[in-house]
């Protein structure tokens, strides 16, 4: 006798976030009057009822086992009846109700090696990408690098002596899976060599039409390579995107002794202040050095002083740089600048100076 | 963790300094699945190369999906056979990222039945991100996350996993329920998530407000940031306590102000909320003394993206206000426009930003039926090249 098949569960959605919500939050949802900072990482929401609410914000790789994801929830039970959440920079926020708990959790986290800060004038956890963990187009490692800057700006997460805010991300090629481009500081990994097009597979496994269509400078026109229909790449007119090889695998460009990173600086998302911005280009090119990264290390360390040292209370590193000026900024940080800094691309006129308000 | 199959001498340097380490947690994670192990293997190898390892992706999926799955092949799989494949498996969160332990560990089991015991918490997107499996696990791994109550997240040309900041649930400023209208598009376009129709990619983002924590104008083609139209509510009391706590609030405050909309008199403040452009920066300075208005609702931006393929763009401006009870039939009344104008026109990995700015944003009104007005713009245009259409002459 035939069984009816199990049927298939499809397109249910995630669970309700309504099922998570700490009973606290639920009670006085949408009824939230004002918030205090209680120390770096800490912060207390305080409702119309008079409730009050805790976050202790903790440091995380994004890369987790999901041994760390249990000691997560294992805190959880301890201290905030299992309820907890993560932000959209990669920390790990857990929600109390009683706030004699938050120094035995600050110390189980700390022990375990997971830093509470990330609040407010503080350096955020780095947005990032997978790199060499995880993606083929990735032209530097992501995790890499984002542990040897936070290891080296690490007192700037756990305390808020910034003069303002400061969002750090990394993306490990041009798709910027990680939007780094509304960053303070940007690092971005780059490839500088046009595709290597693989002649023998590219006409069995791509289509060669949409190939040369991918290409944002028209760079890539048909060829016949012994007697084969193939592409050709024009290389003063690769910008090296990589779009064409997300489209088709024969067009690689990953090439080691070219590849490396970009640094970009005033970019931001928040309407607060002054409009979001994109970050702009500080320093062109960076080699790869892992495992510490020290060119890029320096170089970011170096930015962050630099604003440190000069920025007013209240000014993003762009609002910043709009006082001091580009001129100025390259001066403050040694930073180099060069014809690459000069933008090419479409609209490149808006970024030319075109007044004579010029700062000596 | 397992004995060590590989030397990884520059991985090992990695597990030094302060900030917690990736190193470890895939170390950590080599009793849950030999893959692990090989996944270092191929990572140290990347770290002498200065390359990565890994072949163009693959159309690896689950039945009757089209997006979700990641297929991830090594380049070196004779040398490591355990990460031959090794599948990323995007899982949507619950919305606003909130959990209970109970649900993390379900999500721990199944994972560590299947796969290597890696995640990403969360990816760029949203998404749990369930980091290396092989393509015979991708149908079981999505049994037990659908009857665990979990679904898949989007890849590909279709919608991707909306998010949203964290709302009303712990935020004074969300002048609208960002977790509510996210959950709500996440299930009303569940077809459009899990199966792509799209020429390419589309993103919502929730903002509560204009501090825009998902940087929704920034990485979103549909940004629905929370604002306010009537007067910032003002606790005068507690204006005059921030200044007696030291607050400078003529500078800190009002100086910063970028519509010059505000004046302290050492005793009051006096705001002119007609010239207040909504930035938040005096709120964020005091927020016991000064709140968004209550007359709450949202702006909607359209058009943000990274670079690939034209270029970066910020969102600009659809609509400047939709009352927050109307948000969500508004959105999907515009999205459905949108979509059948986007749908007609676009080209292959053309995002709708993109396409606004081939065919510009006067003939895109037209085509989706919405009035111009001069909130679109930063100013009207300084060329005198216009189009005029045949009806507008004699």
């Amino acid at each position: 006798m035939a069984t009816a098949p199990v049927k298939r569960i499809t397109d249910i959605g995630p669970p309700s976030y309504e099922n998570f919500l700490h009973p606290v939050i639920k009670k006085n949802y949408g009824l939230w009057k004002y918030h205090e900072n209680v120390a770096p990482g800490i912060l207390c929401h305080v409702s119309e009822t008079g409730d009050r609410i805790y976050t202790v914000r903790a440091g995380s790789p994004r890369l987790l086992s999901t041994h760390t994801i249990r000691l997560f929830a294992a805190l959880a039970d301890k201290y905030c009846d299992g309820f907890l959440r993560f932000t959209s920079r990669n920390n790990v926020e857990f929600l109390l109700d009683k706030k004699e708990n938050i120094e035995p959790l600050k110390q189980d986290l700390h022990a375990a090696g997971f830093p509470v800060g990330g609040t407010n004038n503080a350096i955020s956890n780095i947005v990032h990408t997978q790199g060499w963990v995880h993606c083929h187009s990735s032209a530097t490692d992501a995790s890499g690098i984002v542990k040897c800057v936070m290891d080296a700006l690490y007192d700037h997460f756990t305390e808020e002596k910034l003069p303002a805010k400061m969002r750090i991300a990394l993306a490990c090629c041009l798709n910027m899976c990680g939007a780094v481009h509304c960053s303070d500081i940007a690092i971005l990994g780059i490839h500088r060599k046009p595709p290597q097009v693989n002649n023998d597979t590219i006409n069995k496994i791509c289509e060669i039409p949409n190939v040369i269509a991918s290409c944002p400078t028209g760079a890539i026109r048909t060829a016949t390579v012994n007697g084969k229909p193939s592409v050709e790449v024009v290389e003063e007119q690769c910008m090296y995107c990589g779009n064409c090889y997300t489209v088709c695998p024969a067009m690689p460009l990953n090439d080691p002794a070219n590849d490396g990173i970009s640094i970009w600086v005033g970019g931001k998302v928040s309407n607060a202040r002054s409009e979001p911005r994109f970050s702009k280009l500080a320093i062109p090119f960076l080699p790869n050095n892992p495992p510490r990264w020290p060119e890029v290390v320096n170089a970011v360390v170096n930015i962050v002083n630099v604003y440190v040292e000069n920025a007013r209370k209240h000014e993003r590193m762009g609002e910043w740089i709009d006082r001091i000026g580009w001129p100025r900024f390259f001066d403050l940080t040694g930073i180099e600048f060069t014809r690459y800094h000069i933008d090419d691309f479409k609209n490149a006129g808006l970024t030319y100076a075109r007044s004579a308000h010029i700062r000596y | 963790m397992a004995d060590k199959k590989y030397e990884t001498p520059m991985l090992d340097e990695l597990e030094k300094g302060p900030w917690p380490s990736f190193v470890k947690e895939i170390k950590k994670s080599t009793d849950i699945s030999p893959a692990c192990q090989d996944l270092l293997g191929v990572l140290e190898v990347s770290y002498e190369d200065k390359k990565n390892h890994w072949k163009h992706g693959g159309i690896v999926g689950v039945m009757g999906y089209g997006g979700g799955i990641i297929g991830r092949y090594s380049d070196m799989p004779e040398q490591f056979p355990e990460v031959a494949h090794f599948h990323t498996i995007r899982v949507n969160m619950p919305t606003g990222w909130f959990y209970t332990s109970d649900a993390l560990r379900t999500l721990c089991d199944i994972w560590d039945r299947h796969g290597s015991g890696l995640t990403n918490m969360h990816g760029s997107t949203g998404d749990v991100i369930f980091l290396g499996t092989t393509t015979d696990e991708l149908e079981p791994t999505f049994k037990d996350l659908t009857a665990a109550g979990f679904d898949l997240g989007g890849s590909g040309s279709c919608v991707r996993t909306p998010s949203a900041c964290v709302g009303q649930a712990r935020c004074e400023w969300a002048c609208y329920d960002t977790l509510a209208a996210c959950n709500d598009i996440t299930q009303t376009y569940q077809d459009e998530l899990h199966r792509p129709a799209f020429p390419y990619k589309f993103k919502f983002k929730f903002s509560g407000c204009p501090n825009d924590c998902v940087a929704s104008i920034a990485r979103s083609d549909l940004a629905i940031i929370g604002t306010w139209k009537d007067e910032i509510q003002q606790d005068d009391a507690a204006v005059a306590e921030y200044a007696a706590s030291g607050l400078d609030i003529q500078k800190d405050v009002c100086g910063h102000c970028p519509s010059k909309c505000m004046e302290w008199d050492g005793q009051k403040l006096r705001i002119s909320n007609r010239e207040c452009v909504h930035c938040m920066h005096c709120i964020n300075v005091m927020p016991k003394a000064l709140r968004p208005g209550k007359e709450k609702g949202a702006a909607i931006l359209i058009g943000a993206k990274a670079p690939i393929v034209q270029g970066a763009l910020l969102a600009s401006v659809l609509i400047p206000f939709v009352p927050a009870e109307e948000l969500l039939d508004t959105i999907k009344e515009l999205t459905s426009r949108i979509w059948d104008f986007w749908g007609e026109y676009g080209k292959n990995r053309e995002r709708i930003g993109e396409l606004i700015q081939r065919v510009g944003m006067a003939n895109f009104l037209d085509a989706i039926g919405l009035d111009p007005v001069p909130e679109m713009v930063s100013a009207p245009r300084d060329n005198p090249y216009v189009y005029f259409k045949a009806e507008d002459k004699i």
